[in-house]
């Protein structure tokens, strides 16, 4: 046979043809998941404990025999922070490796990267963070706190601990602007006033001249979702002009990074907050949790908010599975919709078949010697901003993310 | 009364960061005119110099106003040594070379501290101005500004060391003709200017969540001072500071944050049209 150029392509495709075939069936034989996270860069901070928690979950997972009697394998690439890196990742999940399923994402922004490509093929996607609210996506489930889960928990509490006079300093960006739109409706709806909102772009360090305008309106209390390391020195700087005790002080952030332990007791204690979750939360689903971590990491310290919620989004999908018996999408998403809950860490985790948000327990915290006092648990929060505007079972072609209207 | 005491105190100590953030880039890039991009990085370096010396259990004021402003310094003075030296009066290469070492040092401090917020708490409680609570930590920076001023001022006009210096500065080549190595003083100064540098940052450091990208935020700050200021160090520095802080501060209390730095950044354009040579081309000429 003599070699031309043809007779080499053909051959050579078959060989590679065949050279796949193996792989193919072995790919078969695992159950592959796919992680899509910030391990390194500015964003490690949260990335890192959320890729801990999901080997944790699979491992879990695994040691209790896998899934419809197969392994679960993790397929994951670090984005290194850079939002660029998800689309190429992304892409690379579902037509290279062709994972069953896709977890990560921290930035709405991320999310947004690749949740086209994964309805695109296909790929179920779970978005495990807490965030501003209003996807509404049939192919995406979405396990984190949205602003009115916790604003609704948060602001009344705030509220009757201090008075009816509210101050709003916000990030300058959607996550801050949607929230201090829901923290002016609760604070209205429980007979408050909204006395002053103040926006800040994210590397805004220095705070002094708002404090002084802080006290100018004299509030009585000053909610204050701020994000990332330069916002951190507005609570340093609060505490340093002596306003901590005369003002309380809520966050819907402060401490989804863990960032209430780099505050000393001094700056941190007596602030507010409402989350999913807290290292101090004193159940034995989170102490048996805790005792997992440490035994796979050495100690338990990074678990935060986020992790958390991550750990709970792939147990969420595995229980999904295993009442679905199959890794037929649709067949994941029926069983999704189907009132599926689980018990993780940080309590009942319920899907929302209308939204496929997360119905879950938030709990109102105050910062005590840098960890987070559980003072009273509010069971089963729906998701109620993105159930105002999306309803999936009677259009589940919608694929937009609402700006919610107040 | 009280508001307006609040206020004025907010715009000294507005004028003081500024100052204190320029110092370090006026005697590196105003006198010397090397420009270091890693300005800010020297700032961050202080930060956690002190952080880490506070941790180790040293007084908190030591740390800052001793260990930091040496350690930055030395750090300076090898950088200095090793790429800097090189690269006198090559203006576009100074500006690569620092670049790449402000990419280095981001590297390392996340190496060594992680990439994560840290922080120490102010040594100075608030007090009460009327009704009003304000940060004491401000004064103590308003202190450090003004002495720093005093001290560079004294420096260079009283002192022979001084002397020589503005005369390296000014004709490097007359100065090695009387005798001086201006070598040896390039390096001496950009060691002063690298631990004023350190100093701004450790000073700064209990105000802010430090983390290893945090240069970022003073480096445009830095150079738009020290441009405006133009040619004389601390009359410059000064006048900019003074002039860049108030209009900051007025807009931020007027209208809000964010307003007051975009009122900065605009005031800073319309004064470089109008004064192309900095605030001391047309003012207190010849004035050091």
């Amino acid at each position: 046979m003599s070699l031309n150029r043809r007779n080499f392509l053909a051959s050579t495709t078959a060989l590679a043809g065949a050279a796949m075939l193996p792989r193919a069936v072995m790919a078969a034989d695992t159950i592959k998941l796919g992680s899509i996270l910030d391990t390194s860069g500015i964003f490690d901070a949260y990335g890192k404990p959320m890729d801990m928690a999901a080997r944790l979950a699979v491992t879990e997972i695994n040691a209790a025999g896998g899934l419809l009697g197969k392994q679960v394998e993790v397929v994951a690439y670090d984005t290194q922070s850079d939002m660029a890196l998800y689309s190429q990742y992304g892409q690379q999940l579902t037509r290279q490796d062709k994972v069953d399923v896709v977890h990560g994402g921290i930035l709405s922004a991320s999310r947004e990267a690749i949740r086209q490509t994964m309805r695109k093929s296909k790929t179920p996607y779970f978005y495990n963070v807490l965030y501003e609210g209003g996807v509404c996506d049939r192919n995406i489930f979405i396990n984190g706190v949205t602003p009115a889960q916790q604003v609704e928990a948060l602001v009344p509490y705030a509220m009757g601990k201090s008075g009816k006079k509210v101050y709003i300093l916000a990030a300058d960006y959607n996550y801050g602007q949607i929230t201090a739109r829901w923290i002016q409706k609760f604070v209205a709806d429980n007979g408050g006033e909204t006395v002053g909102v103040d926006f800040f772009p994210l590397d805004v360090a220095d705070f002094g001249s708002t404090i002084a305008k802080i006290q100018t309106v004299g509030p009585d209390l000053v909610i204050a979702p701020l994000v990332g390391g330069a916002h951190l020195s507005f609570f340093r700087q609060w505490a340093a002009a002596g306003m901590k005790d005369r003002i309380p002080l809520a966050s819907t952030t402060l401490g989804v990074g863990n960032e209430h332990k780099v505050l000393t007791p001094e700056e941190g204690n007596g602030i507010m907050v409402a989350y999913n979750y807290s290292q101090e939360l004193d159940t034995p689903a989170n102490n048996a949790f805790k005792e997992k971590w440490a035994a796979a990491y050495g100690d338990s310290n990074l678990i935060h908010e986020i992790a958390v919620s991550n750990y709970q989004g792939v147990m969420t999908w595995a229980e999904a599975v295993r009442k679905a018996g199959s890794m037929d999408r649709d067949a994941l998403i029926a069983a999704m919709e189907s009132g599926l809950s689980i018990d993780g860490p940080a309590g009942k985790i319920t899907v929302d078949p209308k939204t496929h948000h997360a119905v879950l327990d938030v709990h109102i915290m105050e910062m005590e010697n840098q960890g987070m006092k559980v003072i009273e648990t509010l069971p089963q929060r729906q998701p109620i901003d993105t159930q105002a505007v999306c309803d999936l079972s009677t259009n589940p072609d919608d694929n937009t993310q609402y700006e919610i209207e107040i | 009364m009280d508001l307006t005491v609040v206020i004025l105190v907010e715009m000294l100590y507005a004028v003081a960061s500024l100052i204190l953030i320029s110092a370090g880039l006026a005697v590196v890039f105003g006198m010397m005119k090397v420009i270091n991009l890693a300005h800010g990085e020297f700032m961050m370096m202080g930060g956690y110099a002190t952080i880490t010396a506070v941790n180790l259990g040293l007084n908190i004021f030591v740390a800052m106003l001793i260990i930091a402003p040496i350690f930055v310094g030395l750090i300076g003075l090898l950088v200095e040594r090793l790429v800097i030296r090189h690269l006198y009066g090559r203006l576009v290469d100074t500006m690569l070379a620092t670049w790449g070492l402000s990419l280095l040092f981001i590297g390392l401090a996340t190496m060594i501290f992680g990439n994560t917020t840290t922080g120490i708490s102010t040594p100075i409680p608030g007090f009460a101005i009327g009704n009003y609570q304000i940060n004491g930590y401000n004064f103590f920076i308003i202190v450090v500004a003004i002495l720093l001023l005093i001290g560079v001022l004294t420096l260079l006009k009283a002192t022979r060391a001084g002397l020589i210096a503005r005369g390296a500065m000014q004709r490097s080549d007359m100065a090695a003709a009387l005798g001086y190595s201006p070598d040896r003083i390039y390096m001496a100064t950009f060691f002063c200017g690298s631990a004023l540098s350190g100093l701004a940052g450790a000073v700064l450091a209990p105000l802010v969540g430090l983390v290893p990208t945090s240069g970022g935020a003073y480096i445009a700050k830095a150079f738009i001072t020290v441009i405006a200021g133009g040619p004389s160090l601390i009359a410059g520095l000064f006048s900019s500071a003074g002039f860049f802080g108030i209009i900051n501060q007025v807009f931020t209390f007027a209208v809000s944050p964010v307003i007051g730095e975009v009122a900065l950044l605009v005031a800073a354009v319309i004064l470089l049209r109008l004064l192309p040579q900095g605030i001391t081309g047309k003012f207190f000429k010849g004035k050091l």
